[in-house]
């Protein structure tokens, strides 16, 4: 019996059966290989989170092999802890497992529900203090981990990273040169209260809470400014209040 | 089709054969000839090392898409053949996507941004309709090869000229000296092409290249 390839049984049929070969095939393939890209994330974490206190010198051992053990090395999530908006620790959540990014996309969360996890840890004798903040670059989400030292003021280290910002604008946000332009800067004002940040164009990054943007990536690079500004005021709420 | 009939005995490297595979990279360029895909020439350009990830996303996309459009190519019905096409490419990206994923993360990274430009870009569509809906699939195989080539050679053209001029880089190495640093070049007061790292100028290189292309090869040149 032949088969008329155009009529309507055999085009529906046919869509019918592609379909159902391509959903299996998709559907097996994520359920499938979804533990091995949850540890893939976890471990891209634990870098994230160590290139913030490490130079990119020293990220450069770092592979995802050992950075499981370099983690524990220098991060004691015994000793870190979650925060909420006002700086006042919350019991009972582990710093690690909290998402804020997914807190940060989710619009019902009221600001009083997000967690604000801090990593502590140490490095060469001193205690080092890993902020985690995200925010909205151009594209998509952008966030980063901005590490201060034992005087919980000063920046002694950075990373950020992005979803999809331009490659050689935006997307350059993540690269050491602009990274470091962060290092030294104060989380605070003399005052005592939050730093507010200004991405500046016209080079006079060097000032005080200034840092240069990056050409042709204004808009990503107002947003890490964004990012950081609103990031670290539960942490600077933290801060004062531990070291009464 | 009569070709069906006679490529029985043909070898598989057979001169005919050998052309789907060297013609676009010249003279049937996907983008500089055909004019196909240019979206993402100026999108991923900045960089050679993101055009070089993005050419072999594609030649990868556009090899397994052209052989399966073609081994079912006799099976597709026409009316809903473009659906079909579109869910092949999809697939594949998506299979790439997530094995990457699971076990190259770092690849995956870097690819994210272009996974949703490879199912948008027009030449994987266009060697589907055009070539695997009615050849063999080896000759599609090789087809999808060479356009997949002559794509990714273009890229990488554009790529190196605004990687240098406008990061003074190729491939994340510095070529003229250091330009935060003042070293090489830049003591001597060179400094960087910004224009060169924003969109309009990867279409101005295209558009030379496509000159150059023509000033070589009159059979080129359109009639209008």
């Amino acid at each position: 019996m032949a088969i008329n390839k155009e009529g309507n049984v055999y085009t529906i049929g046919f869509a019918f059966v592609l379909v159902v070969v391509v959903g299996t095939i998709l559907s097996l393939l994520s359920v499938g290989l979804k533990p091995i890209q949850l540890k893939n994330q976890e471990i891209k974490k634990k870098i994230d989170i160590l290139s913030a206190i490490l130079s990119p010198e020293e990220m450069n051992k770092v592979t995802r092999k050992n950075a499981e053990e370099k983690f524990e090395k220098y991060i004691d999530l015994e000793k870190s802890v979650v925060l909420d908006y006002k700086g006042n620790i919350k019991e009972g959540i582990d710093p690690f497992q909290v998402d804020i990014r997914a807190e940060h996309r989710d619009k019902t969360l009221s600001i009083e529900d997000k967690n604000f996890p801090l990593f502590v840890g140490e490095k060469d004798g001193e205690t080092v203090y890993v902020i985690p903040i995200v925010g909205k670059g151009l594209w998509g989400p952008i966030w980063g981990y901005i590490s201060v030292g034992e005087d919980m003021k000063t920046i002694i280290g950075a990373s950020f990273g992005h979803k999809g910002e331009t490659p050689g604008l935006g997307a350059e946000i993540t690269q050491p040169f602009f990274v470091k332009r962060w290092y030294g800067e104060k989380i605070v004002f003399p005052d005592g209260s939050p730093a507010k940040f200004e991405i500046v164009k016209d080079g006079s990054g060097k000032e005080p809470y200034k840092v240069d943007g990056i050409t042709g990536g204004t808009i990503t690079s107002v947003g890490v400014q964004e990012m950081v500004n609103r990031g670290i005021k539960p942490y600077v709420a933290y801060f004062k209040k531990i070291k009464k | 089709m009569s070709e069906d009939k006679k490529t029985k005995s043909e070898p598989l490297f057979s001169k005919k054969n050998r052309k789907l595979i060297t013609d676009p990279l010249t003279d049937n360029n996907p983008v500089t000839v055909q004019v196909l895909g240019i979206c993402s020439a100026l999108a991923i350009t900045v960089q050679v090392e993101q055009a070089l990830v993005m050419g072999a996303a594609v030649i990868f996309v556009l090899v397994l898409g052209n052989l399966i459009i073609s081994l079912l190519r006799n099976l597709i019905p026409s009316r809903i053949r473009i659906i079909v096409q579109l869910v092949v490419v999809a697939s594949l990206v998506i299979i790439v996507n997530e094995i990457l994923k699971a076990f190259m993360p770092d690849v995956s990274e870097k690819l994210s941004v272009f996974v949703g430009l490879i199912i948008t870009n027009c030449i994987i569509m266009g060697r589907f309709e055009a070539f695997a809906m009615g050849n063999k699939p080896w000759p599609s195989v090789l087809d999808g090869l060479g356009n997949g080539l002559g794509y990714t050679i273009l890229l990488i053209l554009v790529a190196i000229a605004r990687e240098l001029f406008g990061s003074g880089s190729i491939l994340g190495a510095q070529v003229f000296g250091d330009s935060l640093n003042e070293t090489g070049l830049y003591a001597l007061g060179y400094e960087n092409n910004n224009l060169m790292i924003l969109p309009p100028m990867a279409l101005i290189i295209v558009g030379i290249i496509i000159w150059i292309q023509r000033l070589k090869n009159k059979a080129l040149i359109e009639d209008h």
